[in-house]
């Protein structure tokens, strides 16, 4: 069975306070230097709530959580783990699909959700400087009386940090219109694994010299830590369109989104959803959806109401030639949200179908998506296994949701097994290995499927330039390490009372 | 000089000699002004993947952007961080290494924000493909970002991918007096502007609507000010400035010589600013100094061991 989690470890530190006076001192007691006791968590009770995170199939104890309030602390908590080296992993909300917030046993957390200020907002220059810990929706909600907001949109937005976001590089539904997380990232002060404190960038969205913050923005945690981050805000949309259309088959959804693309249109969102993502979506938040079909199209336009007004005629009449069983255009603002309500809690509505599920995160070329998803039916055929899709379709960004019973006896390495083979078939279709979740612990293996030998190496070079030490975040996203346990599974806590999604 | 012909060659090229630049069309000659070996990308010239329908395509680096842009239209896409010096034989891949980009950029982004992925090779001579060809990708550490604005000291770019987007049915560009509170107001709202620019002297700004020709005169005249030729982005792009500077909207006023971009995000000047880099001339690279780290120096030992590729300093 797969090992299972420790439970009280023999050697858990007791708090800094209470070893005080011993003759062995834990090398954790020098924390207590920077960060009062209550910030220093070491009881299991404490620690249990960051043995896991969005990935929740893995699960490991750290030996400390620290809770740093300012920038200050953190850099001289990284200071001190450098000096000792001390593994660490900075966590915001521990949202990570890909396991990349998962603790090192042998290791300390450093939960940033306290460093949760907005620095700055400017309206003018349409840029806001947030701490790492700031929510992904904060941003937009402080923007909006400015008629701002910030562009990406990754489904946990309303939990996810801004610091997780730029870890990972999220995306969203948006991506092909704005892009993702870097593409908003003007500015980064950060302490690095070295304990050297950086900063690039700032308020202009030109930059003169090697592009320092994009290379940081999707480290995984294994360059530094993150403590204030410049990014740009956008003129929110003055008006939307959009349009849900139901089809008899997903390959006439697939067509009608190639007709869109061909159109010369560039619609802000392109997503599609086949039968057993609607059933869920049906069970979960009544949403409803045309009878009949194996697949439903989400297509929004968006921008001034003139150029929306001419644009959407043009939609509407591609739409209506790819011979949609339906088509809803959304006639209001409510019932724009509900459509979009029924797409972003597919997955947790997923929940529903089945005790436990993976959510898979692949890119095809966007002409290669009907292939994609017919080889995926195949292969789930084959593996007896039950997988329903959401994608954004617009990028070519597939999420099977891979349905399994984790008490049964191996049903989640059979999962994991035919998550591996959708994985494998996207790198051989031209695409990638992630479009938005990040390698983590989860794809530490299928990296040398997308890079070469020497392509790992520079990458890890690189990483070696950052942290020499390898105590940022170690276990990541290179393969080769040992496995982490894999052990329970199941809906995170907060997604099953709905609260976020899994995207 | 050495010219390869092939990716090979130009792993071969790097091998070389102990100390190399690669060059392209050299419309921004001062970024290359070094003492090292110099080669050119000219003959790694050609698309090597176009495919309309995935938004993106891959290039050799040598590719003069002019080529590109045509390659584009006939499929009716453009390159939306709007290249500059296009006329003047810019190739792709000095686009990548100089990071300029022109007033387009102020919708969508510039240079850093359309690159996916890149073949380079580091200075160890590994011929290395990092980042991805589709349009959504997050394997890996974003090398290809990095690279842009690297003036070919991290590496020497030999193929880039990039996305595209469909061209807008037309465009429209009004001139008025510049105020900053204005310009403000329109890159905040709903007009969903395509480049708004400050001409030298400070006096005017320039304000480009881009999509469907039926909207945009509503959009005009909503916005005011006079309709002139759009011609004028041409001769802002072609033009030979000598220096960049990159600023924050509230420095506008610092640099009223220049022609200011973007909505006060980037100065063109010819000439010498207070800060910024030199782009033509005898000027230093780095005027008024820049933000030096320890870890740019580890960075480079990463890629480039043995320095046999200038340093940022050179």
């Amino acid at each position: 069975m797969l090992s299972a989690v420790h439970e009280g470890r023999a050697d858990t530190p007791v708090r800094s306070s209470e070893a005080a006076g011993r003759s062995v001192r834990s090398p954790l007691d020098r924390f207590a230097a920077i960060l009062p006791p209550d910030r220093i968590l070491m009881r299991p009770v404490e620690l249990a709530a960051y043995e896991s995170d969005g990935l929740t199939a893995f699960r490991t104890r750290p030996l400390a959580v620290v809770v740093p309030e300012t920038a200050d602390e953190v850099i001289a908590i990284v200071r001190l783990c450098h000096e000792l080296k001390l593994p660490f992993v900075a966590r915001g909300s521990g949202t990570s699909l890909s396991g990349g917030s998962l603790p090192i046993a042998e290791g300390i957390v450093i939960a940033l959700n306290r460093l949760n200020r907005i620095l700055k907002l400017n309206p003018q220059q349409r840029i806001a400087v947030v701490e790492p810990g700031v929510i992904n929706t904060q941003v937009t909600t402080a923007a909006a009386p400015f008629g701002l907001h910030y562009a990406p949109d990754p489904s946990s937005q309303s939990i996810c940090t801004i610091g997780g976001n730029v870890a990972f590089n999220s995306g969203g539904a948006h991506c092909l219109k704005y892009g993702m997380t870097a593409n908003h990232i003007l500015g980064i002060k950060a302490v690095l694994g070295t304990g050297e404190v950086v900063e690039w960038g700032g308020g202009s969205r030109e930059r003169l010299g090697p592009d320092w913050c994009g290379l940081f923005t999707g480290n995984e945690g294994l360059f530094g830590i993150a403590l204030e981050i410049t990014l740009q805000l956008l003129p929110k949309a003055e008006c939307f369109h959009t349009v849900l259309a139901g089809y008899r088959t997903l390959e006439q959804a697939g067509d009608a989104v190639s007709a869109v693309i061909a159109s010369g249109l560039l619609p802000g969102a392109i997503e599609i959803m086949d039968a057993l993502a609607l059933e869920a979506a049906v069970a979960a938040v009544h949403a409803e959806y045309p009878p009949g079909c194996e697949a439903v199209l989400i297509v929004e336009l968006e921008g001034p109401r003139e150029v929306v007004a001419i644009e959407r005629e043009r939609l509407d009449a591609i739409l209506a030639a790819s011979a949609p069983v339906e088509m809803r255009p959304a006639r209001d603002a409510e019932e724009r949200f509900a459509i979009w309500k029924g797409r972003k809690s597919a997955f947790s509505a997923v929940g529903r179908l089945s005790p436990d599920f993976i959510v898979q995160d692949g890119v095809v070329p966007r002409r290669k998506l009907g292939e994609a998803l017919r080889r995926i039916a195949e292969m789930a055929r084959e593996s007896n296994i039950r997988v329903a899709n959401v994608f954004h379709a617009g990028d070519g960004n597939l999420h099977p949701l891979i349905l399994f019973d984790g008490r049964e006896e191996g049903a989640l390495h059979r999962a994991e097994s035919l998550a591996g083979r959708i994985l494998k078939m996207c790198v051989e279709m031209g695409g990638s290995i992630t479009g938005e979740h990040g390698i983590g612990v989860e794809k530490r293996e299928c990296l040398p499927d997308m890079f070469t030998a020497d392509e790992i190496d520079c990458m890890q070079r690189l990483r070696a330039a950052f942290d020499p030490l390898g105590i940022a975040n170690p276990g990541k996203m290179f393969p080769g390490k040992e496995a982490p346990a894999l052990s329970h599974v199941g809906l995170h806590p907060l997604e099953k009372a709905g609260l976020i999604s899994r995207e | 000089m050495i010219t390869p012909s092939s990716l090979p060659e130009l792993r071969d090229a790097v091998l070389s000699a102990p100390r190399v630049i690669a060059v392209g069309a050299e419309t921004k000659p001062r970024l290359s002004a070094v003492e090292a070996v110099k080669i050119s990308t000219r003959q790694l010239s050609g698309i090597t993947e176009y495919e309309p329908s995935e938004f993106t395509f891959t290039a050799l680096a040598g590719t003069p952007v002019k080529n590109i842009i045509a390659a584009l239209a006939e499929k009716g896409q453009y390159l939306p961080f709007d290249p500059m010096l296009v006329e003047a034989g810019s190739t792709l891949g000095g686009v990548v290494a100089s990071g300029l980009s022109g007033p387009g950029r102020f919708r969508y982004g510039g240079v850093r924000d359309f690159i996916l992925g890149v073949r380079f090779v580091d200075g160890m001579g590994r011929l290395l493909r990092l980042g991805g060809k589709v349009v959504k990708n997050a394997a890996g550490f974003d090398v290809p970002k990095f690279l842009v604005g690297s003036l070919g000291r991290f590496g020497v770019i030999g193929e880039v991918t990039f996305k595209v987007f469909p061209r807008r049915e037309s465009t429209l560009t009004l001139q008025m007096p510049f105020e900053a509170e204005r310009m403000a107001r329109i890159a905040n709202s709903r007009f969903e502007a395509d480049a708004l620019d400050v001409l030298p002297g400070g006096e005017k700004m320039l304000v480009r609507l881009a999509g469907p020709g039926k909207a945009l005169e509503v959009l005009a005249k909503e916005i005011g000010g006079e309709i002139i030729d759009n011609a004028i982005w041409n001769e802002i792009r072609e033009t030979r400035w000598n220096f960049k500077t990159d600023l924050t909207p509230d420095q506008i006023t610092d640099f009223k010589a220049a022609h200011v971009s973007c909505c006060g995000n980037v100065a063109f000047s010819h000439t010498p600013p207070t800060r910024g880099m030199t782009l033509r001339g005898e000027f230093p690279l780095w005027i008024g100094g820049r933000s030096r780290f320890a870890i740019e120096g580890a960075v480079k030992q990463a890629l480039d061991p043995q320095n046999r590729l200038p340093t940022l300093d050179d």
